[in-house]
């Protein structure tokens, strides 16, 4: 029910929503829940397992029960809190996780069945028979369980991510945050202040207390306003710090408001990672249930809450209130009812010697055991010394006491340490280094001390990082005890929850323990305790408390689970921001992309770079025939391939050639000017690293080129082999990728073409076969490299990249006017495996030089990285598989990379297998397709025939192996 | 006790009053003839097959915290038998087969459930490379299955089949794969093997190992000294500390692996999926939360936590190629110890001490090889001979580069497995 | 997680690659012994606890760094240039 005065609500301002398909009005400064609190709404959910009818809890993020879904298709959005969602016009709510409705749940039955469900149930049956559990039992455990739902489609909404950097970060805007920013900012230090709630002010929103004489949500807007004006200060409200990683980062999540998120191109969230050098928590307590029986009845709520409701929304949850708590503070919660108007039915306080001054009917020594009323309380019993009293009543407010928000400061792995005196846990110092607890987060429970506390934790971490605090006084307000006996559970039949999502009761618990589920990790791994939404923040503490009750041990020797990050959660679109469609990874493109595309080539990832598959022509219907006539184009006329997205690594200082004769198996220094070299690396393992070329520009410059895949790991390994290994070379290398288009010009017209374009042409005397030299284009300063990946006559002429889009043109043009053209990855590798050279196909990791077939390729004469352990017994072991090539000679003519190889009369199973295919392709020069592969001892098998299976593709032939070499072994065409 | 759905009922009806204790909480004796240091998945199954297949039962597991506390209690439940190397997949299979028997065999529910598993490519290098693995399965005698793009689509319609960055080419089905109640299976195996008559002891730790002349004694523990014939080292990421009390340097760096979950959500996704351009794996437990985790963080480390990188690079990962998640929250992040070795597969071996056997190195998959690795292991201990599917994980194949097995192709820097 | 690299100043690990131990800098001869081969390229101490390891500021000035980390705090006490660590040495 709305209360016709006060509360932080702006009643001017109507706001229109649904729950439900209900049509309702709230005021703007409302939450879902207190709007529908207001519309005497209590039945909002259902829980988890039995589907029993659940109401509001809490005020807060930690709301297990009122949880609701918002949107549709790619908005929609499970498990909101009502308890934080900000009403906003037009907001449609509705209930989940019941069928048909929530009002009439079919599932409920599950709660009459409730005895056969109890802790564990389901390890112990659904196992017969055994085909059932996939068909049958589990297909209807998954449809009963999970709460919300999502839509299934992409989500559509836009989320951030962002870095933020201070001095001080402060965790919460209650009054110990406040005063903490405070001391901070007038410091001149950076202060960002973040907070969960929409308002600064934390707890003193929902008290009467007063700050300094006035209203203590007046004083936090004072101190915030001031904040908000300091150009050193950032206040972060509706942002969560989520977790505390190391070296001072903190996660946190920071929701828009709604108004802001619908503006366009505006993020619903934004995820942050805050890296401060000191940080003060502040991040006050939650509070707890007393479990009795049927507790969980909707209109139970926090006390805290209650007074939440009351005093900043201007509700009551109820007409005729009952207060049960543990301590002097529940009592407040009759106060702020009675001063509000509301009927307090009675204050029911389980400590036998508390006393008050309410004029309400008082019982001491009592406590609540039970409550009446399934979809909504109607009234409770009271255990009194005098037995059973029933009282009629549509709200219970009840406190088990405060527990601190100690989470953060066990995200490193802190115990948080127990404190008998406030029946509650607190933060052990130092956890989270940089990090101090402050205020009731810390224990500290009165306003006075939490501004106390605030200031000077603050004014500790700021004189540590050197700054100068000024002087302050401290503002006046409330110091009252915190005089609080542990209650956790009222004695009694019947069932009484703990965890009210998750359905654990008491019961639960106590049979774990007899099932010796005692430990705390098997208790809540067992019982599912604390593994809800809310992750055991209303529950836990009295869970231990009952294990340890249960288990004869006391609280502390009983432990606590682990508190991980998040705090509260967070969506993976927030903390993935960005990633949605191609964001993931960074688009890489050759200066020749556009003029490809331009060209009709379908393009394909090749590492993070894009590459042209092949370049149709008119007429060409497959892939397969324009790849076969590039093939065809390059061995009769000229092709040209954009090969920029080869790894090119610039190496210069006398000690170059050094360097290169350490990395490559092969000798580098005796390498001429002039004159390039293929060259093959190791890792040190002994195992191939990668191959590529290496030119020598000049008696100290080489420039060294690497295969796509592994640029980046040879440019990190020529680092640690030049810092870490031999910083006795002079030498610096460079990765110049990017700063080079390079395009092969491959063919029997190559030089042809060349000799049209270069300002002065070259013939083989001036650049033979693996030769290198300077040439210019049009003035344009160029490298042309005499080197072939096809086996023919071939170029690869380097210009710096802002050129490559212009030279690609005139290349692609020249060769179509000599009969050529441009040719893709599709003939590339046909190209290739025509003449049996490697890609990481073959260089996958696991293969030696002695695989390759390059082992004469380990100088004799030199260490290298590698060379030692390429010599263990198993990498030079004669029965490894070797490359081979396979040619089908069978009746199926087709080959697959991946299939396997058997000895031709060997049955198909693993043992029998003798190697693999890796690269297959059909070669239009010879008229079939060919393979190459790897077979034990296969370079003593040539001429053998072997038995190809790939059942995946449900091909099986028979192949002749050959050397790896298909076409032109002499190399004769390359020499030209 | 027996379980089953009779027994539920009838303990339900009478208020669940007579529920015993899954497993006894002994005294450690002074002598036993086995030692198995380590209450882990492994550990626990080494027990319970010694006993059931050796008839071994003086045998104490000793735990220092509770058992399944370690990484068969913070993984993501992940079970496969989807290698392509020799040694690899004759154990991994082997160790399905026990899976596919395992309820009935531990009259325990572990909700092992063979959803399907798929992996995806996105390139034909990729997709050669999972016909190479999908055809080692076959030949093995498991099942896998080439799925081309509009076959992933039937699977997967929720997949961002259009803007991805790495467009799908299509996946292999490993349709044996799938998941397990990863609880359930240490208690299963503790309970079997606390049923016939192994010690399960708790809150003992292993301060050392004693050995005279190169012979095995026993070890000390902060519950004091116990002598034993044998000791079984299965302390997966502690395991060099454990070895080093034998004079020990094992080819191990631990390394952290985190893992999500996010809020409970009606069922959406069936499949075990795998998305190896991102390092990214996902599915969804019975009670509703996708399970989900990608690459370990790089870095040596013991402190069961990760940082911020790796987690939004996961969930990168997740909103590229399945947004559909983005409004799942994650509920809690964990992470695991991860014995990584140089070549990304496991040890079960001697060691040059008599007596002193070690089942290590698990690296991040060492869920699915609980059942396997303990009977091997529990082969190893028993008869001193090297079990079949498990007779590769040896320790000097290092040393001598024989029989190597690293299936991601990566070499020996151990986090690169 | 953050390292303060040398020539760059407190960064966070987003910029570094991490390799592994320090004792890569350790390299045996190319005729040592199988052993000394197989302790420097699988065996590690692996220490819970202080640990100098080798990372690469690779979105930085690709200086390879020695730092010196808790494996079980994520403390990080010191990082240094390989180059001032000749062989290794602490």
């Amino acid at each position: 029910m709305r209360l016709g005065k006060g509360g932080q609500i702006d009643r001017s301002q109507r706001i229109g929503f649904s729950f439900d398909g209900h049509r309702y009005e709230g005021f703007a400064g409302d939450t879902l829940a207190s709007a529908l609190l207001a519309h005497d709404i209590r039945l909002v959910a259902r829980s988890f397992k039995y589907h029993r009818p659940r109401g509001v809890l809490t005020a807060g993020s930690e709301e297990p029960n009122a949880l609701v879904t918002v949107g549709r298709g790619g908005t929609q959005e499970p498990n909101i809190r009502a308890t934080v969602l900000e009403l906003s016009e037009g907001l449609a709510a509705r209930s989940q996780n019941a069928w048909p409705s929530l009002e009439m749940d079919l599932l409920a039955m599950n709660d009459l069945a409730a005895p056969f469900l109890a802790a564990g149930f389901y390890y112990k049956t659904f196992m017969w028979p055994r085909a059932f559990w996939e068909r049958v039992y589990e297909p209807l455990i998954r449809r009963a369980a999970g709460l919300g739902a999502l839509s299934g489609q992409s989500n559509t909404d836009r989320y951030e991510r962002a870095f933020a950097y201070c001095d001080l970060l402060v965790i919460g805007a209650g009054p110990a945050g406040l005063m903490a920013a405070q001391v901070a900012a007038r410091s001149g230090a950076d202060v960002i202040l973040c907070d969960e709630d929409t308002r600064t002010g934390g707890r003193l929103n929902a008290e009467t207390f007063e700050v300094d004489g006035k209203p203590g949500s007046d004083w936090a807007a004072l101190v915030t306003a001031e904040l908000a004006a300091m150009p050193n200060v950032r206040i972060m409200t509706r942002t969560t710090v989520t977790g505390a990683y190391d070296q001072g980062t903190f996660a946190a999540l920071e929701k828009l408001a709604p108004e802001v998120a619908a503006r366009p191109n505006t993020p619903r969230e934004a995820f942050w990672r805050i890296v401060a050098r000191r940080a003060v928590l502040a991040a006050g307590a939650l509070e707890r249930p007393v479990a009795f029986q049927n507790n969980d009845r909707p209109g139970v709520m926090m006390a805290g809450s209650v007074r939440a409701y009351v005093n900043r929304w201007a509700v009551s949850p109820g007409r005729a209130v009952t207060v049960f708590g543990n301590h002097d503070g529940a009592h407040r919660t009759a106060a702020d009812l009675m001063a509000a108007g509301v009927h307090v039915a009675a204050l029911i306080d389980s400590r036998p010697d508390a006393v008050t001054d309410l004029d309400v009917p008082f019982y001491k020594g009592a406590q609540v055991c039970d409550a009446q009323g399934r979809k909504g309380l109607e009234s409770i019993s009271i255990a009194t010394t005098s037995g059973i009293e029933k009282m009629r009543t549509d709200c219970l407010a009840m406190s088990g006491g405060w527990n601190p928000t100690v989470h953060l400061t066990c995200h490193m792995n802190g115990r948080p340490t127990w404190n008998a005196d406030l029946a509650s846990f607190v933060p052990t110092p130092d956890a989270v280094p940089g990090l101090v607890a402050a205020g009731a987060c810390n224990g500290t429970m009165s306003t006075h001390g939490c501004l106390a506390e605030g200031a000077r934790i603050a004014a500790a971490a700021l004189g540590d990082l050197g700054f100068k605090v000024p002087d302050m006084a401290l503002p006046q307000a409330e110091d009252a005890p915190y005089a609080i006996a542990p209650l956790w559970a009222v004695p009694g039949k019947g069932r009484a929850w703990l965890d009210f999502q998750n359905d654990v009761t008491v019961k639960d618990i106590k049979q774990a323990a007899i099932e010796n589920f005692r430990s705390v990790e098997h208790m809540k791994r067992y019982t599912t305790q604390g593994m809800a939404t809310d992750q055991g923040k209303n529950s836990n503490v009295a869970a231990l408390a009952v294990l340890a009750d249960a288990t004869g041990r006391g609280i502390p020797e009983t432990g606590t689970t682990t508190f991980r990050p998040p705090y509260s959660p967070v969506s993976i679109a927030a903390m993935g921001a960005g990633a949605q469609g191609a964001g993931f990874a960074p688009q890489r493109f050759t200066t020749s992309h556009a003029a490809s595309v331009a060209a009709g080539a379908p393009v394909v990832e090749a590492g993070l770079w894009y590459r042209p598959s092949y370049f149709p022509r008119k007429g060409e219907t497959t892939w397969r025939q324009s790849c076969d006539r590039e093939v065809t184009m390059v061995r009769n006329a000229v092709g040209i391939c954009d090969v920029s997205t080869l790894g090119k690594i610039d190496i210069k200082g006398p000690g170059a050639g050094a360097l290169l004769d350490f990395v490559y198996t092969n000798m580098f220094s005796t390498l001429p000017v002039g004159r390039v070299r293929y060259g093959l690396m190791l890792r040190e393992d002994g195992h191939v690293m990668d191959d590529g070329t290496t030119a020598r520009l000049g008696p100290d410059h080489f420039v060294m080129t690497t295969t796509t895949a592994a640029a980046g790991a040879v440019m990190r390994h020529l680092e640690f082999v030049h810092q870490g290994l031999r910083p006795d070379l002079d030498v610096s290398q460079c990765s110049v990728t990017e700063h080079w288009a390079q395009f092969a010009v491959a063919g029997p017209k190559s030089r042809d073409l060349l000799n049209g374009l270069l300002d002065a042409p070259v013939d083989d005397a001036r650049l033979p076969f693996m030769a290198c030299g300077d040439v210019a284009v049009q003035g344009i300063a160029a490298r042309l490299f005499r080197i072939s990946f096809s086996g023919e006559q071939a170029y690869e002429i380097a210009i710096p990249a802002r050129y490559g889009d212009s030279l690609f043109r005139l290349l692609i043009a020249r060769a179509e006017a000599l009969g050529g053209g441009g040719y893709g990855m599709e003939a590339l590798n046909v190209l290739r495996i025509e003449k049996g050279f490697l890609t990481h196909a073959e260089m996958d990791g696991r293969t030696t030089a002695f695989d390759l077939g390059l082992e004469r390729m380990i100088s004799a004469r030199k260490d290298c990285i590698g060379k030692a352990a390429a010599a263990r017994p198993g990498l030079v072991d004669p029965d490894r598989p070797q490359l081979v090539g396979i040619k089908p000679i069978g009746a199926v003519k087709q080959l697959t990379a991946g299939a396997h190889l058997f000895e031709k009369d060997a049955e198909v199973t693993r043992e029998n297998s003798q190697g693999h295919v890796t690269s297959v392709g059909f070669s239009p020069t010879l008229g079939v397709f060919l393979g190459l592969a790897f077979l034990k001892q296969g370079r003593a098998r040539h001429g053998e025939v072997v038995r190809l299976v790939d059942h995946l593709r449900g091909i099986e032939t028979l192949c002749e192996v050959s050397d790896p070499v298909f076409f032109d072994p002499d190399g004769g065409r390359a020499r030209g | 006790m027996r379980f089953s759905g009779l027994r539920v009922f009838k303990e339900g009806s009478t208020g669940n009053r007579g529920w015993a204790p899954h497993w006894r909480d002994p005294a450690p004796k002074s002598d036993y003839d086995i030692i198995i240091i380590g209450g882990g998945g492994h550990g626990l199954s080494t027990a319970y097959y010694l006993a059931r297949e050796h008839g071994l039962t003086n045998v104490a597991v000793l735990e220092k915290g509770y058992i399944g506390g370690g990484n068969v209690g913070r993984n993501t439940t992940i079970v496969r038998a989807n290698y392509f190397l020799q040694g690899n997949s004759e154990f991994y299979s082997h160790s399905l087969k026990l899976w596919e028997g395992l309820e009935d065999d531990l009259n325990y529910n572990v909700m092992h459930s063979q959803r399907g598993l798929i992996n995806l490519f996105h390139s034909d290098g990729q997709r050669d490379a999972f016909a190479r693995r999908g055809n080692a399965m076959i030949n093995q005698g498991d099942d896998a299955v080439l799925l081309d793009r509009e076959g992933v689509r039937k699977y997967l319609p929720y997949l961002d089949f259009d803007n991805t960055r790495f467009p799908i080419f299509g996946g292999l089905l490993h349709p044996r794969g799938g998941t397990a109640r990863h609880d359930a299976v240490a208690w299963g195996y503790a309970r079997g093997a606390d049923q016939r008559g192994v010690d399960l002891i708790q809150n003992c730790e292993v301060t050392g190992i004693d050995i005279e002349n190169g012979v095995v004694k026993g070890v000390q523990t902060t519950r004091g000294a116990i002598r034993a014939k044998k000791v079984g080292i299965v302390v997966a990421g502690r395991s060099g500390q454990v070895a080093a009390m034998a004079g020990m340097r094992l080819p191990i760096e631990s390394h952290v692996l985190q893992a999500f979950v996010t809020e409970g959500v009606k069922p959406v996704i069936d499949h075990v999926v795998s998305f190896g351009m991102g390092h990214f794996y996902i599915s969804q437990s019975d009670k509703g939360g996708l399970v989900f985790g990608g690459d370990l963080d790089f870095y040596a480390s013991y402190a069961s936590r990760g940082n911020l990188p790796m987690v939004e690079h996961v969930m990168e990962a997740g909103m590229t190629l399945m947004p559909m998640i983005g409004k799942a929250r994650v509920l809690r992040s964990w992470g695991g110890i991860m014995d990584m070795t140089p070549d990304g597969s496991p040890i079960i071996d001697k060691t040059h001490i008599d007596g002193l056997y070690l089942d290590c190195g698990w690296c991040y998959g060492g869920f699915k090889a609980v059942p396997g690795s303990g009977f091997s292991f529990a082969h190893l201990i028993a008869t001193d001979g090297h079990h079949a599917p498990a007779a590769r994980f040896r320790l000097d194949r290092f040393r001598t580069g024989r029989g190597l097995m690293d299936e991601e192709g990566t070499g020996s820097q151990h986090n690169l497995h | 997680m953050r390292i303060t690299c040398p020539i760059c100043g407190e960064r966070d690990r987003r910029e570094f690659t991490y390799q592994g131990d320090a004792v890569a800098l350790r390299r045996p001869a190319v005729d040592d012994m199988p052993e000394d081969w197989d302790a420097y390229l699988h065996l590690r101490d692996n220490p819970a606890g202080v640990t100098r390891d080798l990372w690469y500021h690779e979105a930085g000035c690709a200086a390879w760094l020695v730092v010196t980390r808790d494996t079980v705090t994520h403390a990080v006490l010191d990082a240094d240039l390989v180059s001032r660590h000749p062989g290794g040495a602490a």
